[in-house]
């Protein structure tokens, strides 16, 4: 395999993908995505390094379109041979799809790419010695962070990619990016009980890598939770901490997915112009943000990305829309065709969501709070939550809130709703955005009247 | 797919820098997928991921490199990149190979041998089946999948193993329509085997079961809030044990203290109705494989017996720290990923109690018919899992449906807490297992079971 690390090779992989497309045949769209990518991983324990994973990986996905059927086939690998058998493969599989006379490969829409600096050259040339530093400075600052803490694990990770979408109605784009992060989990210890943290930093370069931030939220997270009890059951406020919110918008994201709209499975088709959210809610799909840490020049399908809209002051104005659900809703693709890499297709879906941040910080929110709790984690988002009919239920931990200040620990319960309920009782959000490792963006969230259920 | 030549020199390559173990993890895999949405086959899928991964360790630290070149040139490359990783150890040379263990693979019918639309009939039929349960299904969708795996395991121990594992998969979603909104059913059937396993089920009886999972839920009422008794079906409620103790009795946690178990081998952490197992040689199961990704025959191992914790599972890297042997429970997601510490087919063994007396001899609290998945932090021990079908309990008899929602607990406490367990057994649903951002198949099952008193997260008072 090329070392790509100088990253030249862009222009190689869209000549890869070119040649692949220009062998369409009259009567076939052709798509060629080719990607190349690789990272790596340092995780320290107690002073050395427990492993250090190098990886790189390459692969292509080609999608044809007949009269309206589709076919997909990937391989994990560039090799001439391998990229024939795939074309074949695809061509294969059109007979077996239904034909969909929304089926279609996105076209140049005109809008401009917005240019962003997602290339670090300092990081692609960062020592090997230099990223073991990072780790093994994370794990000494977490540890001197208390007496009772001691480390899980302290990992430095960095990735790259370079990609080349081409399709054969006129998409021709690069993409070439790279970043950063390390992440640490704690362990407090008193007594007989153990709690756990964890705290990250992400970075484009190394040098945005904040160390003590990540140490201090490991450290902070898991003491404070030492002597947690099981809160009462009943229905109170909560304040959602940050990385908490973060995954809140995903979900909604996930809710206003063009294509769950389509297809009958989103709680707010056919609801555009309606009050979905409290007033003052503004919910922003951003790819073109670059703080943002899935900031992105182009989507999955080669278009570029640009700043939608999804819901003004609580009104909801669209949805994310990739070419195929664009031309079946009857709407303008939005540049959100979102893919997981070669081996799939392009799905409809938000790339980088943020709400409008407000005015105050978490202590002004947790001051609005009489009888409540600050949500500091939640755990089985994937098991108690339907996105279909808005079922919300997860396991939490936090600390109370008495009359505008925080209290004892509390965990081993849940907090319920539904989305739809979520999104119209949010009474306050925060001024603490914070570009997380995800698809959104967090800050601190007030949401009123949520069923608490532990002793 | 590789000489044995080439082996040996990639791996002396591996152990030139001074480090005390090598291993090759080379994988050719084939599958295909077929996804059916909204009425259409949507589109099928063809994949090829070919390549070996590399592991060098040196006293504490272990190096790893992969590549998706299988020539000597390319495995000699990213064994440097591994080697230099790895750094100096005490040094060791390769022991020669045994003799290689060829594993049996059971599959008759292979994937690549039957026809594309053979595979995809099968979702137009679970499509029909499921459209024809009821006017409230306003949509359905079904997947299909294969894969083939040749997988070679090479380490400087001297293994040298090969497989061929063959899994297919199939899943049906629905979603139902009604005046209190919309509700979603699942159902999903999965073996290690090939197409044959088509001939133990019928996929429109699948489809008929996600249908009705959609349809009752549209009149279910809120589900409860607060701690009372769970009677959790047989088959579904083997999550409950994989998050409960399951990854807390993995050895890498147990090493780091990070786990409630550690230091309680001999001690008894579980009622002492419960015998927990988990056996990775059981027989077309979802989490089955003849070794595991280190080259070691899988096993049955008996983690808590009669209540008292047995042993941990464990894999290469924690087995040669503690001068034991591995329990076959070493397994990665592909050749891009570092071998750890996995579960396989985890379950509790049938006990002795009727269930309908389980569900009579309770007096209100919820039956959960089919659990979806969970999730466990194993240094504290607190654990969710989510249902997806479950009926609230009254005066020991099942009554109204209820809305989806999690359960938690904590695992040493509800392992304590199981207080009927039933003489009926069944397997589960195939899982995917997540740690550390890899998945792999697993397999779960339980007998019906009471847990005296589990924190229900519903909305209702």
């Amino acid at each position: 395999m090329t070392d790509v690390r100088a990253g030249g090779d862009a222009d190689l992989l869209a000549s890869l993908a070119s040649s692949v497309i220009s062998r369409a045949r009259p009567d076939e769209q052709v798509e060629a995505y080719v990607a190349r990518g690789g990272e790596t991983e340092v995780r320290v324990y107690k002073g050395d390094v427990e492993h250090f994973v190098s990886a790189q990986s390459e692969g292509i996905g080609i999608r044809v379109i007949v009269d309206g059927r589709t076919g997909f086939a990937y391989a994990g690998t560039l090799a001439a041979d391998a990229i024939e058998e795939v074309l074949a493969e695809a061509r294969d599989n059109v007979a077996y799809g239904t034909v969909d006379e929304h089926a279609a490969l996105a076209i140049p829409d005109g809008v401009a790419v917005t240019p962003q600096a997602l290339w670090s050259d300092d990081l692609a040339e960062l020592a090997t010695e230099d990223k073991i530093e990072l780790a093994k400075e994370l794990e000494r600052l977490t540890v001197a962070g208390d007496p009772r803490i001691r480390i899980d694990d302290a990992n430095y990770a960095d990735g790259w990619s370079i990609t080349a979408t081409a399709t054969s109605t006129g998409v021709d784009t690069t993409s070439r990016e790279n970043g950063c992060y390390v992440t640490v989990s704690a362990l407090a210890d008193e007594g007989d009980e153990t709690q756990s943290g964890y705290g990250y930093s992400v970075g484009r370069r190394p040098d945005e890598i904040d160390l003590d931030k990540a140490a201090t939220l490991a450290v902070e997270r898991a003491t404070r939770l030492l002597g947690a009890t099981k809160p009462p059951s009943g229905r109170v406020d909560i304040v959602l901490d940050p990385m908490v919110t973060a995954s809140f918008l995903s979900l909604i994201g996930g809710t206003l997915s063009g294509e769950a709209v389509v297809k009958g499975r989103s709680l707010f088709r056919e609801r555009i112009g309606d009050q979905i959210a409290a007033p003052g809610m503004t919910l922003v799909d951003d790819p073109t943000n670059p703080e943002a840490y899935t900031a992105s020049e182009t989507d999955g399908e080669g278009l570029a990305t640009r700043r939608n809209v999804l819901v003004a002051d609580g009104t909801l104005q669209q949805f994310c829309h990739s070419t195929y659900s664009a031309r079946r809703a009857g709407a303008t693709p939005t540049g959100n065709g979102v893919r997981g890499g070669f081996a799939g297709t392009p799905g409809a879906g938000a790339i980088a969501l943020s709400l409008a941040p407000g005015d105050l910080d978490q202590e002004a929110l947790i001051a609005m709070v009489d009888d409540g709790v600050l949500i500091q984690s939640v755990t089985g988002l994937h098991s108690g939550v339907n996105s279909v009919s808005g079922d919300f239920s997860a396991g939490a931990s936090g600390l109370l809130v008495k009359g505008g200040t925080l209290a004892g620990p509390v965990r081993e319960f849940t907090i319920a709703s539904t989305l739809q309920r979520m999104l119209l009782d949010v009474a306050a959000i925060g001024s603490d955005i914070d570009w997380l490792p995800s698809n959104a963006a967090g800050m601190s969230l007030v949401i009123r009247d949520v069923t608490v259920s532990g002793t | 797919m590789i000489d044995t030549d080439v082996v040996e020199r990639v791996l002396a390559s591996a152990l030139a820098h001074g480090a005390d173990f090598a291993e090759i993890y080379a994988e050719d895999k084939r599958s295909t997928s077929a996804g059916y949405d909204d009425g259409r086959v949507e589109q099928l899928t063809s994949g090829r991921d070919r390549g070996a991964g590399i592991r060098v360790i040196a006293g504490e630290r272990t190096g790893f490199a992969h590549t998706a070149d299988l020539s000597a040139d390319g495995l000699l490359h990213a064994a440097g990149v591994a080697a230099v990783a790895a750094g100096k150890g005490s040094g060791a040379s390769a022991s020669a190979f045994g003799a290689p263990s060829a594993s049996s693979d059971r599959a008759v019918l292979i994937p690549d041998a039957i026809g594309k639309a053979r595979k995809v009939a099968l979702l137009a039929r679970a499509d029909e089946a499921a459209r024809a349960a009821g006017s409230e299904i306003v949509q359905v969708s079904a997947g299909y999948g294969d894969s083939r795996k040749h997988v070679l395991v090479a380490n400087t121990d001297g293994v040298l193993a090969t497989d061929t594992q063959t899994r297919v998969l199939f899943r049906v979603s629905t979603v139902a329509s009604g005046d209190s909104g919309m509700q979603t059913g699942y159902e999903s059937f999965g073996r290690t085997s090939g197409f044959e396993a088509f001939d133990q089920i019928d996929v429109a009886d699948m489809a008929a079961i996600a249908a009705q999972r959609a349809i009752t839920k549209l009149g279910a009422r809120p589900t409860p809030s607060g701690s009372m008794p769970v009677v959790i079906a047989k088959g579904t409620g083997g999550v409950l044990f994989h998050e409960a103790c399951g990854h807390g009795l993995e050895a890498d946690h147990i090493a780091k203290g990070a786990s409630v178990y550690a230091g309680k081998v001999g001690e008894l952490v579980a009622s002492p109705l419960v015998t927990l197992v988990d056996d990775g040689t059981m027989g077309d199961e979802w989490g089955t494989l003849a070794i595991d990704d280190e080259g070691n025959p899988t096993r049955r191992n008996v983690l808590i017996e009669d209540g008292v914790l047995t042993d941990y599972m464990w894999d290469l890297l924690r087995a040669r720290k503690d001068a034991r042997r591995s329990s076959g429970n070493g397994r990665r997601q592909s050749y891009r990923h570092l071998p750890m510490v996995r579960m396989t087919n985890t379950f509790v063994l049938a006990g002795n109690d009727d269930p309908d007396d389980i569900i009579a001899t309770t007096a209100n609290g919820v039956y959960v018919k089919m659990l979806g998945g969970g999730s466990v932090n194993t240094a504290t021990g607190d654990f969710v899992f989510g249902m997806t079908e479950a009926y609230l309990i009254e005066n020991g008899r099942i009554t109204e449906p209820l809305r989806e929602g999690n359960l938690i607990g904590n695992g040493p406490q509800v392992l304590r807490d199981i207080d009927m367990l039933g003489d009926d057994f069944a397997m589960g649903s195939p899982g995917t297992c997540g740690k550390d951002g890899q998945g792999v198949p697993v397999g779960t099952g339980q007998p019906t079971l009471r847990v005296a008193a589990l924190t229900v997260g519903g909305t209702a008072a």
